[in-house]
């Protein structure tokens, strides 16, 4: 949760199609929730596993990744790879007790503003509605 | 002579496996005692927790701690065998990682009782009686070490200098391990003492492209002896589990389960393993619905890919009661 009371919710956006998707949205002034950070990564798949689990463990209550359509991408196959790991992901945060839905998977492209808005916005009611994540005690001395 | 080197050896949460390791290296320990006295070593000679306490601070040269630290006892022979060690190793992945102790950390100690004392169908407990810290029989107070909820490896309790893996760490390691402090030639301190570079480094199995198209289990599949197993669809955990250990599962023709724990880069174990499985999928040949009921087709996640490293991993633990996520 942030400092007004808002879940922290993280965006990690391609740069070839979401990222210039998000960009649109925010050059055409679309209304937006302003509790999300994005980081801009070459590929969706660029995202390791290992960077949303440490996410989660340092705050963050939502992780949206968002890339190319299928068929899309950039790097011809990335984003199928992105997909399967979350899948993965998704089913292994629910056996570690954390809600599923705090991880969600999207394609935009470059020319869908509306669309980025649409997924960030209802992805942020999502997490007002989950709260805060609580996780056990994470550091050990 | 030169002064004896002094040695110590502390089994805690652990099956035992690691004090016979020791055994294991079969004659090599007799030249090994004539360089090197056992102060204590309960599994083997009679020693007692007071005898440990007796030695000066830092008088023993080397100390060997096996198991994970689960309960307030092992927590004290912890700092015990910090306080009088000059050298405190990390012996076997219970200690190094956690271990298949750390298991425990998918519950908390109600839940862990309950399954232990109530609801196995071998149990009869109808009036609920567990392990008390402090109970009374016959006018006497008895005591036991407290059990806690967590399972911690040794390096989240004290400081460690080196870790030992395995489960239970192979003879040729114990053996390089000794011979490095007897001869004083340690690597800096921290360092695992084992390869730096993963398991399929040294693997002898054929590798190829690595195109799969089915995920078995290791009792539906039929092992060629040759290839690969992650080509021939069987979950291996050798791309993200430090070498070392000689593939000894893998000549029983059994996959690596990752008890060397990670390599020195790599954070977290499973989700490196998640992405290499998710890698490999054979994409050329499988439609996306079909890619992702095989990935969806892997039971446990948690178990497979964390069955050594839980409590080091970087969520540690189940989240269970108090969060919200239920």
């Amino acid at each position: 949760m942030n400092e007004n009371g808002e879940p922290n919710i993280l965006a990690f956006l391609c740069n070839w199609c979401s990222y210039a998707g998000a960009d649109l949205a925010g050059v055409s002034r679309l209304q937006m929730p302003t509790n999300f950070r994005v980081i801009r990564v070459m590929c969706s798949s660029r995202v390791d596993p290992e960077i949303i689990l440490y996410a989660f463990k340092k705050g963050i209550d939502g992780i949206l990744v968002l890339g190319c359509h299928p068929g899309d991408c950039h790097y011809i196959n990335g984003n199928y790879k992105t997909e399967r790991r979350m899948i993965m992901l998704q089913k292994l945060l629910g056996q570690f007790g954390i809600n599923p839905k705090r991880l969600k998977l999207g394609w935009v492209s470059a020319s869908e503003g509306a669309r980025f808005q649409e997924i960030i916005s209802s992805f942020a009611r999502e997490m007002e509605e989950l709260g805060k994540l609580e996780l056990p005690i994470t550091e050990v001395s | 002579m030169a002064e004896k080197l002094k040695f110590a050896f502390s089994w805690n949460a652990s099956c035992g496996g690691c004090e016979i390791a020791v055994l294991d290296i079969d004659e090599i320990i007799l030249d090994v005692l004539e360089k090197v006295d056992i102060l204590f070593w309960p599994v083997a000679m009679d020693f007692k927790k007071s005898d440990l306490e007796s030695y000066e601070d830092k008088s023993i040269d080397v100390g060997f701690y096996n198991g994970a630290v689960r309960t307030s006892e092992q927590e004290e022979y912890a700092h015990l065998m910090r306080k009088k060690s000059k050298v405190l190793i990390a012996f076997g992945s219970c200690a190094h990682l956690g271990g298949i102790p750390g298991l425990a950390n998918v519950s908390n100690r109600d839940g862990i009782f309950e399954k232990a004392y109530v609801s196995t169908l071998s149990t009869v407990n109808p009036s609920r009686v567990f392990p008390e810290p402090e109970s009374i029989v016959n006018g006497k107070k008895l005591t036991l070490p407290e059990f806690y909820d967590d399972v911690k490896a040794l390096d989240q309790v004290v400081d460690v200098d080196y870790y030992v893996p395995g489960c239970p760490p192979p003879p040729d390691l114990i053996a390089k391990a000794i011979d490095a402090i007897i001869k004083g030639e340690l690597p800096p301190k921290g360092s695992v003492i084992a390869n730096e570079k993963a398991l399929c480094e040294e693997c002898p199995r054929e590798k190829n492209k690595k195109k799969i198209r089915e995920i078995k289990r290791v009792h539906e599949a039929v092992d060629d002896g040759e290839t690969c197993l992650l080509e021939q669809g069987i979950i291996c955990l050798g791309p993200v589990t430090r070498g070392g250990c000689g593939a000894r599962c893998i000549k029983a023709n059994m996959p690596c389960r990752g008890c060397f724990g990670p390599v020195d880069k790599e954070i977290d174990m499973g989700a490196s393993m998640l992405s290499a499985i998710a890698s490999i999928i054979d994409e050329d040949n499988l439609t996306e619905e079909e890619q992702k009921k095989l990935v969806e087709s892997i039971e446990d996640p948690l178990g497979l890919f964390y069955r050594f490293s839980l409590p080091v991993s970087l969520l540690r633990r189940v989240t269970l009661g108090g969060g919200n996520d239920e």
